[in-house]
């Protein structure tokens, strides 16, 4: 049977092979140790799931993040979300065919009274802003307990295998976000009185001002001094014709299972939106041998890092600006995607259909804070802070900065001697957090003899670790602070020792080397692929930053340096005329970009808004139409965000109906929150079952003055 | 100058909206108002869809009654489906003290001709499977009551009321009631000014606040509950399950699983906690569910979904109040459901209806007398 692990990964290690035994409709499958369901299903070719109950249409991964239920499956007899519960050893899975059965008794557990546990700080999520916030919690000693749902902490962290942006000094950039993950996970391990509770799901915030818990099947209400919010975002969707087909899912969910779990959950994708998850994502892909059929946004522009965008475009992928998606189409999983291009008034043109076989379409159409918990916690005066995606969606270097402030304001809060927040620290974040800023098309240098780096980054964003690196300290930023584009001091001499070609987090700086040949020049290029895929010798396509092509050159030589931390340098030997216009290698070739012969034009009021309840936009429209203009009437009428997500995915589709309707979103009144935000058995508020032997392990419990307001 | 109705209902809840209903169904022009933003946004989306004419008074069975009448036909008069169940109440009994009360209550049921008997444990357990066999004396079961959703309920009697010529206002609220010489005359509301010589009072948690408008104490106190939801699984219950033993924080709680397959559960708190605060609290998961496990403990499988505070508003005596304030002509009070709104409120519309037309029907004068707003306020029901 096909084996989808990945086990050729120019960053990541090889995940090995399963060795835990399950079924999959009595099949016996194998899967590795603590690997999700959904993963080890993946592993196994398997991508559908089940059928809905509603209407029996496919189901499969959609969030990949414990968020929705469209995963569900059968296990063992109950009904659970593959991408979160591990493969037991001897496990029986099943499709979930239509609704659960629930199964008869079995041993009947004693039942207990739920406790209530103090602490100074809770923190909710172990991403990038919580773990920061913990360490800085810890450093002063306040007892903190951190939930996170996940088995790793890092949050969305473990799933970078790219270089991080911003400055080496206030957020490791030019290192994998996945290290950075592990590194802030150790330091938060070196507080004493920090507890990280992972796999552990926060469910709710009480009017008392108590949150729930559950962690290790066993259910605890916490009663914080202070609660951070650090959430992190969850991602937004799309409606159109065939959302629901296994096969369409979020980016997020396509980096956990690849880059995560290490499994080929594609063969051929197509990318809609192309901010930065988008184009990293599809960046991604590639390094994980899945061919990026192409990517559409909207916009003129994508909105993410021009660097993402060239290196998407450079390595063969077409980018499809002002364009949207009409379809996923196929039988009970994607094979195919239709585009199409817009109008002025953003509609779809007709006749400009375009259809491209795929068997995955991935929504990056961005990103909504996870904040659920925050309003409740302002609603019922718990003194609340968010950090991070929750409180402003941005990069993660920004998270980690925003944890770190937060981390030190609660800690003063607490009555804790830790001084002022530095001001640069509040600089630092909004610089951390900035949309990229102009674009200027730089000029090729006119130098044509001796050595020097070639700056491919016509964008200011905030990034700098080319400047920390250079032995010579001849690059620096123009300007003032992290925005500018880096610039290289021609009075310096260069000694061509490549590190700023192998920081580079865009990939965006070439060293062209004119002193050793008569006729051509060197050009030493990043690439972040297998080191076996290039030889010296071979010949490669090298483009210019539109992905245009220049010729084909010869390699000279392939390395992996150190510094380069697993990436690699690969030298090009180039005419003259063009060696400084390479900005990078084709890694796809044309075909795989290629439309199929005619289009389809999708059916607007088949589309399914609720996916969980599968609601059609015609559903909706229809009561718009007739006059409804609160979102709980079409609730109440057609079940739209009743379902398992807990009305976590379609409230902003609904919104836009409303838009397209001509309703003001001052007359819509939105959908009511309550409780509980993850569904949790009834078994485990009765106190009954869980891990046994579980202790809560409180943190040191300080006796504080009471702390009036929050953020 | 406003706009000039026939009548004004306000409340578009479990009450006002049917009764709006039957009243354009006779004939008239009606505006019905709410402070919510849509239809049944007060208590009624609270309801869990419980609707039985097992009780213990005249009155509420024949309401009831009319009720179960109006659910059960719908669909195939109207075309929506409200997710009527059939599936009747068992009320079940662990101690001889519950079994008791069940028993004595149904002598008084039976003399009313309800369709309710006692079953022994083997019986009672082929009517709700699941139940904990150990210690259950038996209990009773009423095959005609039944469940309905809410807010389908809503939205159906809200689309035919508005078919019919129903003018709803949402996201309104009513300052003042227009009177004259001893009779109503409108309403004046946060938007706006409407004329009509009859003013029903159907507010529900909020109906003491409008009769004070009106000039009327009436004694309508608003305490809450707490309930929730499932997620939805292959059918595995019929009835509604109620245990009415007391327990430290509780008095009864109930729960069924409704038609698409959720099971959706309340409890009564006790002491009560009277006012209108609805935020939800910690309490309430793990008292409910230790109790639902523990009488049926396949539900520790079950995922529960959802949770919600929902009001009652409760009268002094447990029962409604229906009828006309003779100091006021053409003030009428549809009020103090005391938590049955939403089984009650398509008998008390239609009564509501005949009422305002002039139209009683045989047993109507009864009904009224036992639920008059004037009447002195006693003792509660049992079990109501």
């Amino acid at each position: 049977m096909t084996d989808f692990r990945i086990q050729e990964h120019p960053i990541l290690p090889a995940p090995g092979a399963g060795t835990v035994p399950f079924t999959w409709k009595g099949r016996p499958l194998l899967a590795r140790e603590g690997e999700v369901i959904a993963s080890a299903l993946f592993a196994h070719g398997v991508r559908t799931f089940g059928h809905h109950h509603k209407d029996g249409s496919p189901q499969g991964i959609f969030c990949a993040n414990g968020q929705c239920a469209q995963c569900s499956v059968v296990a063992d007899g109950l009904s659970v979300k593959s991408c979160m519960v591990p493969v037991r050893p001897g496990m029986k899975v099943e499709p979930l065919e239509g609704k659960a059965v629930l199964p008869e008794a079995g041993e009947e557990g004693a039942t207990h009274d739920i406790e209530t546990l103090p602490v100074e700080v809770l923190i909710l999520g172990g991403g990038p802003a919580g773990l920061s916030a913990a360490v800085e919690l810890g450093k002063a000693g306040v007892g903190v307990i951190l939930v996170d749902d996940k088995q790793t902490l890092g949050g969305k962290l473990v799933l970078q295998t790219h270089k991080f942006f911003g400055s080496v000094e206030d957020c490791h950039a030019g290192t994998r976000g996945l290290d950075i993950g592990k590194r802030l996970e150790e330091e938060a391990r070196l507080q004493p009185s920090v507890r990280l509770w992972t796999e552990s799901t926060a469910v709710a915030v009480f009017s008392d001002r108590k949150v729930g818990v559950v962690r290790g099947g066993r259910y605890v209400l916490v009663q914080p001094d202070l609660l951070l919010v650090a959430t992190g975002a969850r991602e937004k969707t799309l409606v159109f014709k065939g959302n629901t087909l296994p096969g369409v899912y979020g980016a997020g969910a396509f980096q956990t299972l690849v880059n995560r779990d290490k499994v080929r959950s594609s063969e051929r994708i197509f990318i809609i939106g192309g901010g930065n998850v988008g184009l990293i994502a599809g960046y991604h892909a590639l390094q994980a041998g899945i061919q990026v059929v192409g990517l559409c946004e909207a916009l003129p522009e994508c909105g993410g890092y021009k660097v993402h965008k060239d290196k998407l475009v450079r390595m063969g992928v077409p980018i499809h600006t002002r364009h949207t998606v009409l379809s996923a189409d196929g039988k009970d999983q994607v094979e195919r995607v239709t585009i199409a291009q817009l109008d002025e008034a953003w509609k779809p043109i007709p006749g400009t259909e375009k259809t491209f076989a795929c068997d995955t379409v991935l929504v990056a159409v961005g990103l909504d804070p996870v904040n659920e918990f925050l309003t409740k916690a302002k609603a019922f005066g718990l003194p609340v802070f968010a950090a991070g995606d929750a409180e402003e969606i941005a990069e993660a270097s920004a998270a980690m900065f925003t944890g770190k402030i937060r981390g030190l304001e609660m800690a003063k809060a607490l009555g804790r001697d830790v001084g002022e927040v530095p001001p640069e620290w509040h600089r630092t974040a909004e610089v951390l957090k900035s949309r990229p800023g102009a674009t200027t098309a730089r000029d090729i240098p006119d130098e044509m003899a001796g050595v020097f780096p070639v700056f491919h980054c016509e964008q200011e964003i905030p990034c700098n670790p080319c400047t920390s690196v250079c032995p010579k300290e001849a690059i620096h930023i123009e300007g003032e602070g992290l925005m500018g584009r880096p610039v290289y001091d021609t009075d310096e001499d260069c000694i061509a020792c490549e590190q700023c070609v192998a920081v580079c987090p865009g990939l965006a700086i070439t060293l062209v080397d004119f002193r050793k040949h008569q006729e051509a020049a060197t050009v030493s290029i990043p690439h972040e692929f297998s080191k076996a895929s290039l030889n010296p010798g071979d010949v490669v396509t090298v483009l210019d930053l539109e992905g245009k092509v220049l010729g084909n050159v010869p390699v000279l030589q392939v390395r992996q340096p150190k510094f380069a931390n697993q990436a690699c340098l690969v030298k090009v030997q180039a005419p003259f005329d063009i060696a400084k216009r390479i900005a990078g290698i084709r890694v796809q070739e044309g075909w795989v970009t290629e439309a199929l012969p005619g289009g389809e034009q999708a059916v607007r009021d088949d589309e399914i808004v609720c996916r969980c309840e599968r609601v059609t936009a015609g559903e909706l429209r229809a009561l718009i139409r007739g006059g409804a203009r609160d979102m709980n009437h079409l609730k109440a009428a057609t079940r739209c965000g009743m379902g398992a997500c807990g009305g976590k995915t379609c409230p902003n589709l609904i919104a836009r109906i409303f838009r397209e309707e001509g309703v003001a979103p001052a007359d819509v009144t939105a959908l009511t929150q309550r409780p509980v935000f993850m569904e949790v058995p009834l078994g485990v508020f009765a106190g009954a079952g869980g891990e046994a032997g579980l202790e809560w392990e409180a943190p040191p419990v300080h006796t504080v003055a009471a702390v009036e307001g929050g953020v | 100058m406003g706009a000039t109705y026939d009548v004004i209902v306000v409340g578009a809840g479990s009450v006002g909206m049917p009764a709006a209903m039957f009243l354009a169904e006779k004939g008239l022009k009606v505006l019905c108002l709410d402070q919510f933003a849509s239809p049944g946004q007060g208590s009624n989306k609270a309801a869990i869809g419980g609707i039985r004419a097992t009780h213990s008074q005249p009155a509420k069975i024949k309401l009831c009654l009319d009720a179960i009448e109006t659910f059960s036909t719908w669909e195939e008069r109207h075309g929506d489906d409200l997710e009527w169940t059939q599936g009747g109440y068992v009320f079940v009994a662990y101690r001889e003290e519950e079994a008791a009360t069940l028993k004595n209550l149904l002598t008084v049921q039976k003399r009313y001709g309800l369709d309710i008997d006692w079953y022994d444990t083997e019986a009672l357990l082929a009517i709700a499977p699941g139940l904990k066999p150990e210690g259950l004396l038996g209990g009773t079961f009423s095959p005609g009551d039944g469940s309905a959703s809410p807010m389908r309920s809503s939205h159906a009697f809200h689309r035919r009321a508005t078919g019919l010529g129903v003018t709803c206002r949402f996201n309104e609220r009513v300052l003042e009631i227009l009177q004259s010489k001893g009779k109503v005359s409108g309403v004046v509301t946060d938007q706006g000014r409407y004329l009509a010589p009859v003013v029903v009072n159907a507010a529900g948690a909020w109906a003491r606040g409008l009769a004070k408008l009106a000039g009327f104490h009436s004694p309508v106190n608003p305490d809450c509950h707490e309930a929730g939801i499932t997620e939805p699984v292959a059918s595995f219950l019929d009835p509604m399950v109620v245990d009415i033993r007391p327990t430290p924080g509780a008095r009864n709680y109930y729960f069924y699983q409704h038609k698409p397959g959720q099971v959706i559960f309340c409890i009564t708190p006790d002491p009560p906690i009277f006012g209108t605060d609805r935020r939800e609290t910690s309490e309430f998961l793990p008292l409910i569910a230790r109790r639902m496990v523990g009488l049926m403990p396949r539900l520790a499988n079950l995922k529960v979904r959802r949770t919600w505070r929902g009001l009652y508003p409760m009268t002094p005596d447990g029962s409604p109040m229906v009828g006309w304030r003779e100091e006021l002509s053409g003030y009428l009070e549809a009020i103090g459901m005391c938590g049955q709104g939403y089984m009650l409120g398509p008998g008390v519309g239609a009564l509501v209806s005949r009422l305002v037309t002039d139209s009683l029907a045989d047993g109507d004068a009864a009904v009224l007398a036992e639920l008059s707003p004037t009447r002195v306020f006693g003792g509660q029901e049992a079990l109501s």
